[in-house]
């Protein structure tokens, strides 16, 4: 009926009205809230948290969005859920007294009735009228109804009851939610209170897991709206009840040209000389001992240098003991700590279930709101457990920071020892989701471990395929050009015995090239001298050769002027006597 | 014999429906019947006075308690079976009414 009703109505054609619940991320999971008007069931195991999340349903409703709620509780007593609450920051008694939420508990002991004759459950109806009429509730939380079933003799009473029940919250236009205690085997609830509850099913979940429980969010039905499907981890924090449905989201964020220092000015070189870019997530893998935490540490030092917030997570060792241990290599947290810039969260991974983990840094980098985010090591956090659940949960962490624009940094320690290829292929589901991977490796030679670094890949920029040598000392953190001989690589001491040796065999070299272009040298004079005198030979031939040359010429034309005169003469003389001689 | 203590009875109803009013009927004949001189019955109506219904953690309507003599015990429906109503009171049978 409500919903043909729904259906008439013009204002709001396709858009179903929802009631938001003011929870991190449930909201977003229904796209908005549950639905107005409607009761919602959210059914579950004892002790996953079916109470608090209606609760707080109910109090963020009143505080929020100024929507006062009626709480009845057939289980608790109203001091019970006031103190269990308390711990959350809901102040319950103060809320009643200020009119915005009513408490009734409805308690039922079924050996204290008798039964005869018909009857119904009026009382109750005019008892939650009275509640809501009281405070003018526009939301009711009946937790959980199905206790009526073990107080009340008679069942068919209390079913057509619950479902007039249900009518009439719906003809009053109350977002309710009922709670319902979960079934044997695929039974929704154990009195099958989803019959009534048509709109909006939400299942909780509590799994335990090599000894360690993760709670998980499902909305299993929801008439009307799209939903997100999957299941969703959630925890129940200081702040009350926190979903992370970071999987719905699209793979479309925003990506960032900007770059950003590692802090490591030849690491940066080596990834295009600019660092990483913003809002990426850099991998650091390598196995113990290899720097890992100095290169993530480096990291967050510089982005707080740069007077951003950083934020730290620290799996492995306590806040004290890292501000104590990167001192040693020039690192000095502190006073980024004293200025607010930075945030050290120490924890062991076992205190809570991965998705737990995430869902608390979740909480954290919300309220800090870091531009670079370290994580030391995310494969104690993550790698202990299933890989193929891990993998999920990870993706779920990066795609959010990704999405959030921090850039984050995670370092994971790699089982092997030396082995080459091995401490590669444990990385290799996590690292796709990586956009910088760096590898760190102990090289061991002459006797001595030394560390290396290179880029194993780094999405989007041009980067260099070298191997360096990376080097932790007091004065920080530095990289140096490895020996590369005719088939190894050196480091360490081996590398600066190397170089001390062909620096010597260098200088013997050197010695005996001059001597050679000395001799050349000589040589070369020597032969310039011949050349010389040749040169000198030449020119006086060449003297010698125009001289005759020109004594020729000279003896030449003597001869023809000589020539000249005597044919002369004797023409004239030939008139008188050489004419006898021509012609005898 | 011993002084029978005194009985008292309050019988929530909501409204004059015809539950209510057969309960009324019903209990007035029984306490008449097993009970004369020795009670007092209260009716409360929800209706009127929703605020009271807490108090005895009434839910099914039409509910019977029986305020004193200690324990409280809770009768619900219409008290159309006799029998059941004076177990529930824990009332012995006086003559042989039913028989």
């Amino acid at each position: 009926m409500a919903e043909t009703n729904h259906n008439k109505t013009e204002e709001r054609p396709n858009t179903l009205s929802k009631a938001p619940t003011g929870i991190e991320g449930l909201d977003e999971i229904t796209a908005g809230g549950l639905p107005a008007g409607r009761p919602t069931l959210i059914a579950g195991s004892a002790g996953c948290g079916k109470t608090m999340l209606a609760l707080e349903f109910l109090v963020r409703g009143a505080t929020q969005f100024n929507e006062p709620g009626v709480f009845m509780m057939f289980e608790e007593s109203a001091a019970e859920l006031t103190d269990n609450v308390r711990s959350l920051g809901f102040d319950l008694d103060d809320l009643v007294a200020r009119k915005l939420i009513a408490l009734d508990h409805v308690h039922i002991e079924r050996s204290e009735i008798e039964e005869t004759g018909e009857y119904d459950l009026e009382g109750l109806f005019i008892r939650l009228g009275y509640a809501i009429d009281s405070i003018g509730a526009k939301r009711v939380v009946l937790d959980t109804i199905e206790a009526l079933f073990a107080g009340l003799p008679n069942e068919a009473i209390l079913r057509s009851e619950l479902r007039r029940l249900f009518r009439w919250l719906k003809d009053r236009g109350i977002t309710a939610v009922i709670t319902g205690e979960k079934g044997d085997g695929t039974a929704i609830t154990r009195h099958g209170l989803e019959e009534y509850v048509a709109d909006c099913v939400i299942v909780l979940d509590q799994r335990v897991r090599e000894q360690i429980t993760t709670r998980r969010l499902r909305v299993l039905k929801y008439r009307g709206t799209a939903h997100g499907m999957n299941e969703y981890p959630f925890m129940i924090g200081k702040h009350g009840f926190s979903v992370l449905p970071v999987t719905s989201l699209q793979l479309d964020h925003k990506v960032s040209d900007h770059r950003v220092s590692t802090g490591i000015s030849r690491l940066d070189e080596m990834l295009s000389g600019r660092g990483v870019f913003h809002g990426s997530s850099v991998l650091v893998s390598g196995s113990p001992g290899t720097g890992k935490s100095s290169i993530a540490a480096k990291f967050v030092e510089t982005a707080c240098r740069r007077g951003e917030r950083a934020m730290f997570f620290a799996y492995e060792e306590s806040v004290a003991q890292i501000v104590r241990n990167m001192r040693s290599i020039d690192i000095d947290l502190e006073p980024w700590i004293e200025k607010g810039l930075l945030e050290v969260h120490a924890s062991r991974p076992t205190y809570l279930g991965h998705e737990q983990h995430l869902v608390m840094m979740h909480d954290l980098v919300r309220a800090f709101r870091p531009t670079v985010v370290a994580v030391d090591p995310i494969s104690n956090l993550f790698m202990a457990h299933d890989d193929a659940e891990v993998k999920p949960t990870l993706m779920r962490l990066i795609d959010w920071l990704k999405t959030e624009h921090i850039t984050a940094i995670l370092t994971s320690l790699t089982s092997g020892g030396n082995a080459p290829s091995e401490p590669d292929d444990s990385q290799v589901s996590v690292s796709s989701l990586m956009d910088t991977w760096l590898l760190l490796r102990n090289s061991e030679i002459g006797g001595e471990r030394n560390r290396t670094i290179f880029v194993r890949k780094s999405r989007g920029m041009a980067h260099s395929n070298q191997v360096r040598e990376f080097v932790l000392s007091d004065n920080g953190i530095d990289l140096l050009d490895v020996h590369v001989g005719s088939d190894r690589v050196l480091t360490g001491s081996a590398r600066m015995a190397q170089e001390a040796h062909e620096r010597a065999a260098s200088t013997l070299r050197g010695q005996d090239h001059e001597r050679k272009l000395r001799r050349l040298a000589s040589k070369r004079q020597a032969i310039e001298a011949q050349i010389a005198v040749l040169r000198a030979e030449a020119e006086a031939d060449l003297v010698e050769l125009d001289f005759i040359v020109a004594e020729q010429k000279l003896q030449d034309s003597i001869e023809h002027r000589d020539t000249g005169a005597v044919f002369r003469r004797r023409a004239g003389v030939a008139g008188t006597n050489g004419g006898g001689m021509e012609k005898p | 014999m011993n002084p029978v203590p005194q009985f008292q009875l309050r019988l929530y109803i909501a409204g004059h429906t015809a539950k209510s009013v057969a309960a009324f009927a019903n209990l007035h004949r029984i306490c008449e019947t097993h009970l004369a001189g020795q009670y007092t019955i209260e009716v409360i109506d929800l209706r009127e006075t929703p605020q009271l219904a807490a108090g005895d953690q009434i839910l099914a309507i039409p509910t019977l308690v029986r305020c004193l003599p200690e324990p409280i015990k809770k009768i619900i429906g219409d008290l159309s079976n006799e029998a059941r109503v004076l177990v529930g009171l824990d009332i012995k049978p006086v003559g042989h009414a039913m028989a």
